[in-house]
């Protein structure tokens, strides 16, 4: 009976799933990975790997508190060096989650469905991740609290017209919306793993978390309406929140940094970076769990191109910040662009345009945009560029 | 209040293609009580059954400009008017710079109320229901489509009501116990 309403596939292109499945059995075989999969050796070897990479955070972290931001070199009060690096990376990472989510919603690209879930797992993720660097880099982590406009008995208020206020009020508005984002996609999804956990325990929880869910048609309409109204608030929101990050340079005056290109350029790169990470964890996720059928050919090609275009707007980024350099005329600003190309850091920015420029122009030929391995090579590539 | 033993007579579709030719011709039999229950949102089903007032659009207006007037206010009163601050000479109430946390205010309370305004609406969490009583429910989150005439409704009558349903072509007919 099942088998007579398979799934529609677009006969034009590349299937977003592949031919043959039914609403039942893709349903089977996707709560089968969470309900029914033992946890293998390999699980455990992997959780292993990243519980001794966290435990080793942690460590570093206490040691900054202990010692102070001094270890990482910067000696100036008003200097974030090493955390600003990691800040924007991070935040930059979890952009492509909510673009997939929010940005390719909008814009009726199916394809997305198979990817957002785990690409929203991933910003939630990479959000908390850059959450800590603001927090640690104020040297005192005990009083960050200080940057909430809370009723304090100091009778002191935020100053609003620094730049860092607003990554204050743009990073956790982020990371709300995010979290909502997410949660609220996943109430029907937990609904179906409750109907089909077979463990009673498994079913109370699912059962909570799905609040009761029930897929009633008033339900799903209002439900729709949510979605993608959150869809479309996430949408300035992801533009925002890198712009934002841009103007803690672009505001200040430091030579080479004071530019307006920042903002668009930022937001490409996160793009840019997020989409590498996405496939980072794609690739290896839809090998290990067999998911091939449904994070297909199409999804990998398509996050290729996504790359592709982000990346030639990073290159004229650092065209633009070159340019500008010279064209100012200003000599601050032209020392810090030689500087860059020839001193003491020039390895580095040569390492950074190769691999955020040069090597993934591969990505023009399309038998490499449809090669897992290379793709996933050409994403760490871009990754380590970042 | 004593419940009514009897929630309603719940009938069982194989398509959402099926599914809305039978909420069709069952909001049409006069029957105006009912919901349909899909593993999957289904494009219309909820105009086939009467449902026509979505007000999550009208909650998500109002709390993004409380959301923008909040953040603005907020940002005006702590730097003009509580704790005013020279700042390399700008002027208190420095507007340009309070549009990034305006705008991003305006965003975190619309994104809050369209997820709590979408589940307060649905009457959400509600951890039981009637719908689940029927074994065969547990298939509504996987290929099965429902649908359900609520005894409430006037025209409700437990024979009629399963003849009628019965007349759909459905894979099968239950009644639901409350």
């Amino acid at each position: 009976m099942d088998e007579q309403h398979k799934v529609t596939v677009d006969a034009q292109r590349a299937p977003v799933i592949e031919p043959g499945y039914t609403f039942g059995s893709v349903t089977e075989k996707i709560s089968a990975i969470v309900l029914t999969r033992p946890a293998s050796n390999g699980w455990f070897l992997g959780f292993g790997v990243a519980f001794t990479l966290t435990m080793m955070m942690l460590y570093a972290v206490g040691y900054l508190v202990l010692k102070g931001i001094g270890i990482w070199g910067v000696t100036i009060p008003i200097g974030w060096g090493f955390a600003i690096v990691n800040f924007v990376w991070w935040i930059g990472i979890g952009h492509a989650g909510t673009l997939i989510s929010a940005i390719l919603l909008l814009l009726r690209q199916s394809w997305r469905n198979a990817i957002n879930r785990f690409a929203e797992a991933m910003t939630l993720f990479a959000v908390a991740c850059a959450g800590i660097f603001p927090t640690i880099h104020v040297g005192r982590p005990w009083l960050a609290y200080w940057l909430f406009p809370y009723p304090s008995t100091m009778g002191v208020w935020p100053q609003f017209r620094s730049p860092l206020m607003w990554d204050v009020f743009a990073v956790s508005t982020y990371g709300t919306i995010s979290l909502l984002f997410w949660f609220i996609g996943l109430i029907p999804d937990l609904a179906t793993l409750r109907d089909r956990s077979e463990n009673r325990l498994a079913k109370i929880i699912y059962g909570m978390l799905s609040m009761g869910w029930r897929g009633s048609a008033r339900h799903w309409h209002r439900y729709e309406t949510a979605y993608l109204l959150l869809a479309g608030l996430a949408t300035p929101l992801v533009l925002s929140v890198h712009t934002v990050v841009s103007f803690d340079f672009a505001v200040g005056i430091v030579p080479g940094w004071h530019t307006t290109i920042f903002p668009p350029y930022f937001v490409a790169g996160a793009i840019y970076s997020g989409f590498a990470m996405v496939l980072m964890l794609a690739i290896p996720i839809r090998k290990i769990y067999g998911l091939e059928d449904f994070i297909t050919e199409r999804h990998l090609q398509n996050s290729a191109k996504v790359m592709l275009a982000t990346g030639l707007i990073v290159a004229y980024g650092y065209g633009i910040e070159a340019f500008m350099g010279w064209y100012s005329g200003d000599r601050y600003d032209a020392f810090t662009m030689w500087n860059r190309l020839h001193g003491p850091y020039a390895p580095a920015y040569g390492a950074l345009l190769i691999c955020n420029i040069f090597i993934p122009q591969v990505l023009w030929i399309r038998k490499l945009r449809t090669n897992p391995i290379a793709l996933f090579l050409v994403s760490g590539v871009i990754l380590v560029g970042m | 209040m004593k419940r009514d033993p009897i929630y309603g007579m719940m009938a069982e579709f194989d398509t959402p293609v099926a599914l809305i030719e039978a909420a069709k011709r069952t909001y049409q039999a006069g029957y105006k009580r009912i919901d349909t229950y899909t593993p999957f949102p289904v494009e219309g089903l909820a105009e086939e059954i009467g449902f026509h007032r979505d007000e999550v659009p009208l909650v998500v207006l109002i709390g993004g400009i409380v959301g923008g007037l909040t953040g603005y206010l907020m940002q005006y009163w702590m730097s003009a008017v509580a704790y005013p601050l020279n700042i390399g000479g700008k002027p208190y109430h420095s507007w340009p710079a309070f549009i990034v946390i305006t705008f991003e205010m305006t965003i975190l309370f619309a994104g809050i109320s369209a997820v709590f305004g979408m589940l307060a609406l649905n009457g959400l969490p509600m951890p039981y229901h009637p719908v689940f009583n029927v074994p065969r429910f547990t298939r509504a989150s996987r290929d099965r489509f429902f649908l359900v005439v609520f005894s409430s409704d006037v025209k409700y009558d437990p024979a009629a009501t399963r003849q009628f349903l019965e007349s759909l072509d459905p894979r099968s007919v239950s009644e639901v116990p409350s």
